[in-house]
């Protein structure tokens, strides 16, 4: 009984909207759609102005021996720009106190600086190769560092569905396809907050390397979301790495001058 | 008789090896109740020389253990004190046996400037294998023959953030003598230098006050750094005394003006570096400058290791030649870094005197082992050491030193 006067309901809705939808279809390429999803999710990250966040690394091998690397994070979000961040090992105890700054811009090569605490010496450091490890993790600076809309381009795929959530399917290919060590990456992000889930790394032959997973999603501020689990499985080397956040703080006040060299020597 | 006082000795040295540490370590713990943090290392380290000794009071070979604790706190308004002594107990038992406070200093950072005062360590410079331009903290030379080690420093050091680059002003209100090598130790020179024959051209002597000021800046793939010094030269002229019979050398330190440079620059997968200096006071004026460049190969074959080709040339106008080791020398070296958990890197050099028929090859590595173990190897060759050159003394003590550094 109910059926008979909802599905005749769900019809019209349908026959209504499809020519809307038809209509969307046509105007956008993949490529367009694939650029409006990354341009939507930057829209609802902006304006969190800095961010303090502490990370705990684990690194495991093929025999599943581990290790462990503590670092604090800081980011400062530059309008018009790439973020400035600031990376500052605590553990293994003999890297203690060496930190990364990085300026990452928009186009061009981002400028980074390492500090090396017993010669309190800062060095400038190349980066414009990313594909690099980062401290011997899974993640490569890549992975690790800001990324800017216009560092790749964009393709939607298709709908699907993963572990309960309606995501969309994208592709990312790199623009400095030279410096980056991979052709693609498969980007699985939630509908309903534009959430990455999942990303499959393929590296420069086009064969599956790594694959990423992202768990344990809160809310900060009434707007942001952040991972507290990100899981890197390397499928090639069988090593992976997990990185865990403990804290996500919000607005905290920083400014550029927490950012330049001088900062980075009483960085802790 | 000889023999029940030196093993005297050695046993008394055992024991203030041993208990030392233990004896800090307990209180520094106690400390950490109050929210002071520590850190630090703990070092045991062996040298083997690969010849006997070119003089005969010294030690063929030598262990040394050495100690570097470091206490940080910090206060709600940002402001925080680091001590930081460093000692060193080796079993020759002669300058190599040293202890420094490397840092005792409280950094109080405000929002357009920062004041730091205390004892610390600054360091100026961009080339890898030579420093020439860092000039504010003394060499540690019975530390480290390469001059990477340094004495604490006391200073005032106040740095004030401009829209354009950063301006530092530095007050140095006491002047560390070099430390120089004793008779029984390896690599020191003939005659040895006798540290209690000081001289100095200042009457004010070690509490001279010396300043700097120093202004650096990015400029997009650059970074700039121009300075002045005025004050104690941290090189101090050698000269002869003593008597015919024990001949002895004694180090004069010169009031000198030094105006110096470093750049670094990145481009694509080069690292462009440079430093030079000019220095008026200390006898002639003269310039000295190093230049060069360091390659990467990212990711070589398949691997996630990286390898880094170096290549630095060294120029000193001084007519003198004893006075530098690197006086018209080019360095070609590598950096590999394996980008592993265990952090694997080997850093290589061989510096050659143009002039000269000195060759010094010097290659160091590193290895993690767990999460607080970490082993140091180092070694460091000459060949052909030429009559004229200032490593003639060194000619017979080429090296290797094995670290394993334990870390807290």
């Amino acid at each position: 009984m109910k059926f008979s006067t909802i599905l005749p309901g769900v019809l019209l809705l349908g026959i209504c909207f499809s020519p809307l939808c038809w209509q969307i279809s046509l105007a956008e390429t993949p490529e367009e759609k694939g650029l409006a999803i990354i341009m939507e999710v930057e829209r609802r990250d902006q304006g969190f102005g800095d961010l303090v966040t502490d990370m705990v690394m684990i690194l495991r091998n093929r025999n599943g021996q581990e290790s462990r690397r503590e670092v604090t994070n800081k980011v400062l979000e530059k309008k018009g720009d790439g973020d400035k961040s600031l990376s500052v090992f605590h553990t293994p105890r003999d890297i203690r106190g060496t930190a990364l700054l990085t300026f990452s811009h928009k186009s061009g090569d981002d400028e980074q600086w390492l500090y090396l605490p017993a010669l309190k010496r800062v060095k400038r450091i190349n980066s414009r190769n990313k594909s690099g490890s980062f401290v011997g993790s899974e993640f490569s600076y890549e992975d690790i560092s800001s990324q800017e809309i216009e560092e790749y381009t964009y393709k939607y795929l298709r709908d699907e569905e993963l572990d309960g959530h309606a995501c969309t399917v994208s592709e990312y290919y790199p623009v400095d396809a030279e410096n980056s060590g991979y052709s693609r990456q498969m980007v699985w992000r939630d509908k309903d907050e534009y959430r990455i889930q999942k990303v499959d790394f393929y590296d420069r032959k086009n064969s599956l390397l790594k694959t990423l997973t992202m768990k344990g999603y809160k809310q900060y501020e009434g707007k942001y979301w952040r991972a507290g689990e990100m899981h890197m499985m390397n499928h090639q080397s069988g090593k992976s790495t997990v990185l865990l956040y403990s804290t996500y703080r919000f607005h905290t006040g920083l400014t550029d001058n927490d950012f330049n060299k001088n900062s980075l020597k009483r960085a802790r | 008789m000889q023999i029940t006082s030196r093993r005297k000795k050695y046993s008394r040295f055992a024991l203030i090896t041993a208990a030392t540490p233990l004896v800090f370590l307990f209180l520094l713990f106690h400390l950490s109740a109050f929210g002071v943090e520590l850190a630090g290392n703990i070092v045991l380290e062996g040298r083997y020389f690969a010849e006997e000794p070119q003089y005969p009071a010294q030690q063929e070979h030598n262990a040394s253990v050495v100690l570097e604790p470091e206490l940080y706190h910090s206060f709600t308004d940002g402001s925080s004190v680091l001590l930081k002594p460093f000692v060193r107990l080796d079993s020759n038992a002669d300058e190599r046996t040293h202890w420094d406070i490397r840092e005792a200093s409280f950094i109080y950072p405000a929002e357009d400037w920062e004041l730091q005062i205390g004892i610390s360590k600054v360091f100026w410079g961009a080339t890898e294998f030579v420093h020439l331009v860092d000039i504010i903290n003394q060499t540690d030379s019975v530390e480290d023959f390469t001059g990477e080690e340094k004495l604490g420093q006391p200073m005032l050091h106040l740095t004030v953030p401009q829209k354009q680059g950063m301006i530092e002003a530095f007050v140095l209100p006491w002047f560390r003598e070099r430390t120089f090598p004793g008779e029984k130790d390896r690599l020191r020179s003939d005659p040895i230098i006798d540290t209690n024959l000081s001289q100095y051209e200042s009457a004010a002597e070690q509490s001279h006050l010396d300043f700097a000021l120093r202004y650096s800046h990015t400029f997009s793939n650059a970074d700039l750094g121009l300075y002045h010094f005025n004050g104690t030269s941290r090189e101090p002229n050698l000269l002869l005394g003593g008597d015919m019979r024990h001949p002895v050398l004694f180090p004069s330190y010169h009031q000198i003006g030094q105006t110096g440079l470093d750049v670094q620059m990145a481009a694509g997968d080069w690292l462009l570096k440079g430093e030079a200096l000019y220095r008026t006071g200390q006898g002639r004026s003269f310039a000295a400058a190093v230049c060069g460049f360091e390659y990467t190969f990212y990711g070589i074959y398949e691997s996630g290791a990286d390898l880094g080709i170096i290549g630095e040339y060294v120029f000193d106008d001084r007519a003198d030649k004893s006075l530098t080791v690197v006086n018209n020398d080019v360095i070609g070296g590598f950096r590999l870094a394996l980008n592993d958990a265990a952090g694997t890197e080997i850093l290589a050099g061989l510096m050659k005197d143009v002039e000269f028929s000195t060759y010094m090859f010097s290659v160091e590595a590193d290895r993690r082992f767990g999460e607080h173990l970490k082993l140091h190897m180092e070694a460091l060759f000459f060949f052909d050491a030429a009559e004229q050159d200032a490593v003639l003394p060194f000619e017979q003590d080429s090296q290797l030193t094995v670290e394993l550094q334990y870390f807290f």
